[in-house]
């Protein structure tokens, strides 16, 4: 695989993968909040409570995404990508020539 | 968002490097030593708003934070709670003023503050039950006997999950902010390297303004994580405490 292939397919997966994990969070978000607004109209004297709630969950989901987020980032600058053919690096060249 | 080296301390056979995050950590610490307790303590008048400030926010997390989740005997958690909350604020807020960075956005010390809340959970869950009694409350009760070997590893790696969820939130949400900001702002030179004018004239009015309502979003964002951090720390600990 050359050098730009590898940072081709990087941003791939990390363009496909940053698209999904925002459908999942934005989901999962405008959910909470649906529910939140739902039950303040309700009931508007527990509004304090389901607000602090809403926050608390939204902002543990918002976690999650941002794990995906690293993980599209890792992808992105090709952090497990062996090391380039260099003129000082001829194990490894051979090792990369064998794949 | 990069951590600048500024010199290197040669300590014990190690060369330990002086960066832009730990003078920003050095900053904040001394603020807190410092001008806290002379907030608290000055007899001026004009100290008075503060000083109610500092308390509300105390008294916020005292009653909003550690009264629902340790109980009431929980309250001597207080000074440490209250600690990490200011910390961590003032440090994601040192962040967006000019010539600062975010310390919170460097995976060490998000690392060192989520092992802070990991030596936390362990060290009063022993000082409340015992180091045997401890381990037992990884099981909840009426579970079947066979079944207590297949939850204990679970708990243990649920915990370790927990830990490990609150230090990459923290980075990541402080980190995620700093590199939206970043990207807009490289965008009005990489409209600038097409045509001069489509960069000035295009890019500018709709970058600027974009890039102010990220920073305005970034305020809400610190003090926000700053409040998750500590209240998740407070459920853990309230867990550990009074396992039902």
């Amino acid at each position: 695989m050359s050098e730009t292939m590898y940072i081709g397919i990087g941003y791939l997966g990390a363009g496909i993968g940053a698209g999904l994990v925002i459908l999942g969070a934005g989901l999962g978000i405008g959910k909470i909040g649906g529910s939140a607004v739902e039950g303040i109209a309700r009931q508007p004297e527990a509004g304090g409570d389901i607000r602090t709630t809403m926050i608390i969950a939204a902002a543990l989901i918002e976690g999650l995404a941002f794990f995906a987020l690293i993980i599209c980032l890792l992808a992105l600058m090709n952090f497990s990508k062996p090391a380039v053919a260099a003129p000082g690096n001829a194990p490894v060249a051979a090792a990369e020539q064998a794949h | 968002m990069l951590d600048h080296v500024y010199a290197r301390v040669q300590l014990a056979g190690l060369s330990l490097p002086i960066s832009k995050h730990l003078v920003m950590m050095w900053i904040v610490g001394a603020g807190l030593i410092i001008i806290l307790p002379w907030i608290f303590r000055s007899r001026l008048p004009g100290m008075n708003l503060a000083r109610t400030a500092v308390e509300t926010l105390v008294l916020f997390v005292r009653d909003g934070m550690l009264a629902p989740t340790l109980g009431e005997h929980g309250k001597k958690y207080t000074p440490y709670f209250c600690t990490l909350f200011f910390f961590i604020l003032f440090m994601n807020l040192l962040g967006l003023v000019p010539y600062g960075a975010t310390a919170t956005g460097n995976i060490a010390v998000t690392a060192a503050l989520s092992l802070c809340t990991f030596l936390l959970i362990n060290l009063s869950g022993v000082a409340e039950h015992g180091v045997v009694g401890y381990l037992k409350s990884f099981v909840p009760h009426g579970v079947p006997g066979w079944m207590a070997p297949f939850l204990f590893p679970i708990e243990v790696i649920g915990l370790l999950a927990k830990t490990f969820a609150l230090c990459v939130r923290l980075f990541a949400n402080m980190i995620g902010g700093h590199i939206v900001l970043l990207s807009l702002t490289t965008m009005i030179f990489i409209f600038s390297d097409i045509n001069f004018y489509a960069g000035v004239f295009g890019a500018i009015p709709v970058e600027v303004p974009m890039a102010l309502f990220i920073s305005l979003l970034e305020v809400f964002v610190a003090a926000l994580q700053a409040y998750i951090f500590t209240f998740l720390t407070a459920i853990f600990t309230g867990a550990a405490l009074h396992p039902h």
